[in-house]
Order: C-alpha cells, then structure tokens, then sequence
C-alpha cells in the first residue's frame, strides 16, 4: 500500500507527519518504506539518520553531435519543443540544461550524426533507519528538472512494504509524479487563509487523480475555522487534528520526531493509519 | 531598476507574509507573485485585476482515433510512459491513447507517426494578470492544476512585471519566489539584483537554505538571510548568526501576529504595532541598504 503526504505550500509539516506515521508502523512490525521525494529540499533523512546502503545517479539522456557527420539540416533543433539544440550556419548548439532527453532530435538526425550521452541531474539513496527502509532523490544545484529522479524512486520502492511517499510541495508537475499512483492521499493544511487557499488547490489535484483522500488539519488550533467550513461544504473527510504544540515545533527543530518525544501522539498516528486502511480497503 | 527576490527553500517560513509587509513599507514598488504554485499574496494584497491574459506553457499531444492504424510507433518512441495500450472491447484491435498528465509535450510521436494522426497543439494552462492594489501594482498568475512548466510563467510574469515598472517609473520589483531549487525558482532568480532568504532555526529549514544558498551562488546573485522565529530554537538560530558564509540581515521573533494579520487580510505592518512590525522595518532598512 503507497499513502502520499502531500500539501499545497510546504511547511505545513509534511516530512513530520509523514515521518510520524512511518516511525509508528515500523515499530508496530510493519514493514515500512519512507520515500523522500521532495527531490528539490530533502529533509526526511535529518530526522531518520538512515544508514545509506546503495545509491544510484540518475540522468537524463542528452545529444551529443557528431561534426564529421553533421550536414547542418536543422531538423534536430525544429524538432525540439524545449529549444534545448540550436543550429546555427557553422554548428550545433546542446543548451543541455534545458534539454528533456526526449530522443527527438537523435531519431530525426537524417545522418545518424546525434548520439546520447547521460547527463547527470541527481542521485538516489537506498538504506536503513532502525526498522524504517528508507529511500531519497536529491536533484543537483542548478539542475531543473525533478521528476526523473522521483521516477526513478518509484521504480526502486518494495512492493510488499507499506510505503509513505513524502511529496514535494504545491501542485504541479513533481507532484503528481510522486503521488499519481498512490493507494490514498493525505493533504495537509494548517487553519490559516494561506493555507485554505493552498488546499482548495490540492484538491482540485487529487480530484482529478481519483485517488481516496483525507485532509490532516496540522497547527489546527493557530488560525480561525474557515477550513473546517471548507471541509464540511465540500464534504471532505478530517481525518486528524494535531494542535499547536510548541514541544512538537522544539522537537522538529532539532530533528527530532513527535511521536518519539511526545508518546501522547503514538495512538493518534496508529488510528490514523487505521482509518486509512479501511479507507483504502473499501 | 532592480528587482528583489525572496525565497525560502521549502515555504512555510513566513515568506509571503514578509513579502506582503515590504509591500506596505516600499514607497514606489511592483510587487510580483512568482510562487505560482501556491500563489498566496493575493489574499493580503486583494487585488483589482485591471488586465489578464492566459497563457500556454507547452503543447499537449492526443491522438485522432479515426486516423490511427495502431502501428504503436507512438507507444515505442515515448519515454515518458504517458502512451497507453489496451485492446478494443471487441478485441480486435489495440488502442493507444495518451495520458494527458503523463504527455511531457515533447512532440516526438507526433512528429513519426506514420498517418499523422496525432494532434500536438498548444494547450492553455494558466492565466497571468496586471492588478491593482492598495500598494500600487500587482503582476500574479494561477498555472492549472498539475500543469507543467511552472518556470515559463514564471519568466512571463517577471517580464510583465519590468515593463509595468519601467511604464510607471518603479524603481523597485519585489518578488515573493517559488519553492524549491528546481525550474520555477531558477526562473524566478535568474538575472534578479538580490536574493533574500527567509529561514527558521530548524535543521530542516537550515538545510533546505543551504541549498539555495548553493543555488544563488550559482548564479552569482548577492544573498542576505532572514531568521524568522528565531527565538524558536535560539541555540540554532546563534549557529546561523555565526557562519561566515551567510549574511543576516534580520531576526523576527515567534509571534502569532502573523496568522492575526493574515486572518484579517492584512499586513504585519498595518495590523498594529508591534514588536514584530518594529523587526521588520529594521529588516527592510537593512535590505534597502544592500541593494543600495
Ligand atoms: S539533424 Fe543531424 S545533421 Fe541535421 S543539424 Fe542536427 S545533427 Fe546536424
Ligand atoms: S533530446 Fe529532445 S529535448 Fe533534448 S535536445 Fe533532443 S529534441 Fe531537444
Ligand atoms: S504512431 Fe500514429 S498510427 Fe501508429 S499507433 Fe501511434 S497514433 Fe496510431
Ligand atoms: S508528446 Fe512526447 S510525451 Fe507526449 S505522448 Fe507524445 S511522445 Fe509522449
């Protein structure tokens, strides 16, 4: 089963709350599977200290040209959506940066002068945390592209485990690839203008994905109630409520989690995943 | 002119709200939402929208039934698995069809497909506008949802944005930034005079700062840093005060006036005076000066 923490805006406490919930089924003999694929600012790996065990680079495939072969046609550069390849009177341009690997240029090249060559956008982790699996994508600085590196996670995550997908913030496109093929989604939001605003807009998303969804209600005593009168419309389900606990706000300040420090929140967490299962199972 | 970026790394640090009281203390400034992803700033500033235009990040690919022969040349040259094959309910045929959200826009099927039955048109995924406010002027934009392409727009707006202020003799862009190090907020970035990060003393958020903090480096823009809830974790908050490598231009303490103000729709600044605001203006000071 894949559950997907997902949010409009980030800092509404996504990595906590997904960490909470696979800190609390691991030591429930669970087997879980933590995936960091907020590829952009990972965080998880701050709390869990994970024993990193295999790493892979992840990379997009881009056109290398061959000159003793190019006549110059500019067919490459008129295929390409992302104005990745240039062809000038004298040469041929790769901005690779800005290149998606789709393999167009490399099929249209009459002569065969394009060949690919791996560009290396980020990396993947695998390893352990106590009886957590844990898994990461990191996208390199300057790089822009996220979502091959959290295809490549998906790829690698066990299919037996229970698996907590911690999803990038907002609602484009890195989201949807981490969280498209998820069992169910948790969206979180905090009382707040900013963050009723964010929420209208996640759930828009994962309407269309028609993926089962339930809304955690975080911070939920700092605002006003907007957000329970937008649930209650739209008839969307609650389904946990964490208070403003400035204990809980001290113990992510210095990595640590929640339901380790504070063990009022263990039950909480376990009737959580309970609802979630029977949600999922229905 | 010059133009103000402030970013955050993840977002939830306060960003938006600081963005909104440098608003109210800029005497001739444009202000620009360029987290489009979670455009928020327009609940504070409450925009007049005066001129609005829609906007096409990318095309999209769909495939004419009528014309497709199923010769799955289409399906064999998209690497991005966004073709799908099923079989046709009488069996007799395999159809192919495109997953709207998966299609990258890259036009490679379209381009080989031997009937040419596939259509790659622009699509609309978003709308830009031109707003009023109570601050002066306000460039914004909504990109669709799971829509691709979040840094085209976000380039579009900036554009917008310096034609606005050079039309109105604005010496002063402020742009509250994406999230993340990815497309969005390297279009968001990218040729700016200043860079400010809004932080948090939590090894979360120190983490994600040193990234972009990596990011502006990259691209050589001069970057100055805000704690925000500094007297969370003050151990933390001295840590970031003493590395060499970061330059701290201001401290906001903890204080529930920011959700308050948020909740009546307005500034820090406007809503009253308080400690908070008084931070804040020292804050803005400090980044005026470095601007210079
Ligand atoms: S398509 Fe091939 S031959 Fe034509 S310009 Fe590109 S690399 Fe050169
Ligand atoms: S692989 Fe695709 S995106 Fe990259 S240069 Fe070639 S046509 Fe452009
Ligand atoms: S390439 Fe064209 S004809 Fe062949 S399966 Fe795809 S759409 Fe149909
Ligand atoms: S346009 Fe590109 S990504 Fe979209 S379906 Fe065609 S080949 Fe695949």
């Amino acid at each position: 089963m894949k559950i997907a923490i997902a949010s409009g805006k980030g800092g509404t406490g996504k990595t906590t709350i997904a960490l909470n919930l696979a800190s609390v089924l691991a030591s429930s003999a669970i087997r879980t599977t933590y995936v960091d694929c907020d590829v952009e600012e990972p965080n998880g790996h701050i709390f869990l200290n994970p024993e990193i065990e295999k790493s892979k680079n992840v990379a997009i495939p881009v056109p290398l040209i061959d000159f003793t072969k190019c006549t110059l046609c500019g067919k490459c550069s008129e295929i390409c959506e992302f104005n990745a390849i240039a062809v000038t009177p004298k040469t041929v341009v790769v901005f690779k940066d800005m290149c998606h690997g789709c393999g167009g240029c490399f099929h249209v090249c009459p002569v065969n002068a394009i060949s690919e060559i791996d560009n290396i956008i980020g990396i993947i982790e695998i390893g352990k945390s106590g009886d957590i699996n844990f898994m990461q994508g990191k996208l390199d600085i300057g790089k822009a592209f996220s979502p091959p590196i959290i295809r490549e996670l998906k790829r690698n995550i066990p299919s037996d485990d229970v698996t907590i997908l911690d999803s990038p913030p907002g609602t484009s496109c890195p989201v949807i690839e981490a969280i498209s093929d998820s069992d169910y989604i948790i969206l979180i939001t905090e009382p707040t203008p900013f963050g009723v605003n964010d929420l209208k807009l996640s759930v828009e998303m994962v309407r269309q994905l028609e993926i089962p969804f339930g809304i955690l209600i975080n911070r939920s005593d700092i605002g006003d109630d907007e957000v329970i009168r937008y649930c209650k419309k739209e008839q969307l389900d609650i389904i946990l409520q964490i208070p403003d606990d400035r204990e809980i706000a001290v113990a992510y300040s210095h990595g640590k989690l929640a339901v380790d420090e504070i063990p009022k929140y263990i039950d909480d967490f376990k009737n959580l995943f309970e609802k979630i299962h029977k949600a999922v199972q229905d | 002119m010059k133009e103000l970026v402030v970013i955050s790394g993840k977002g939830g640090t306060g960003k938006t709200s600081i963005v909104a009281a440098f608003a109210s203390l800029a005497k001739s400034a444009v202000l620009v939402d360029c987290d489009v992803d979670a455009a928020d700033l327009h609940i504070i500033l409450q925009p007049d929208v005066e001129h609005r235009e829609e906007f096409s990040g990318g095309k999209l690919a769909s495939i004419r039934q009528n014309d497709c022969t199923s010769c799955g040349k289409c399906f064999e040259l998209c690497r991005y698995n966004a073709i799908e094959k099923s079989t046709s309910p009488d069996g007799k045929r395999t159809i192919y069809e495109i997953d709207r959200i998966g299609c990258e826009g890259c036009g490679v099927c379209a381009w080989f497909c031997p009937e040419k039955a596939i259509d790659f048109k622009e699509s609309i995924n978003g709308e830009w506008f031109i707003s009023n406010t109570r601050f002066g002027k306000l460039v914004h934009a909504r990109l669709g949802i799971a829509e691709e392409n979040s840094g085209k727009l976000v380039s579009l707006v900036r554009t917008a944005a310096r034609k606005v202020a050079a039309d109105n003799g604005n010496e002063l862009i402020i742009i509250d930034g994406s999230p993340g190090i990815g497309c969005p907020v390297i279009a968001s970035i990218s040729g700016a005079q200043y860079v400010l990060i809004v932080t948090e003393p939590t090894l979360s958020a120190i983490h994600d700062m040193e990234r972009v903090i990596q990011l502006t480096k990259h691209f050589n823009i001069p970057t100055g840093v805000c704690i925000n809830k500094w007297d969370l974790n003050q151990e933390i908050s001295n840590d970031i005060e003493k590395n060499p490598d970061i330059k701290i231009l201001g401290k906001t303490s903890y204080n529930t006036v920011f959700t308050k103000a948020q909740i009546m729709r307005q500034t820090v600044i406007e809503y009253s005076d308080n400690a908070v605001a008084d931070e804040l203006k020292s804050l803005w000071e400090n980044v005026l000066y470095e601007i210079g």
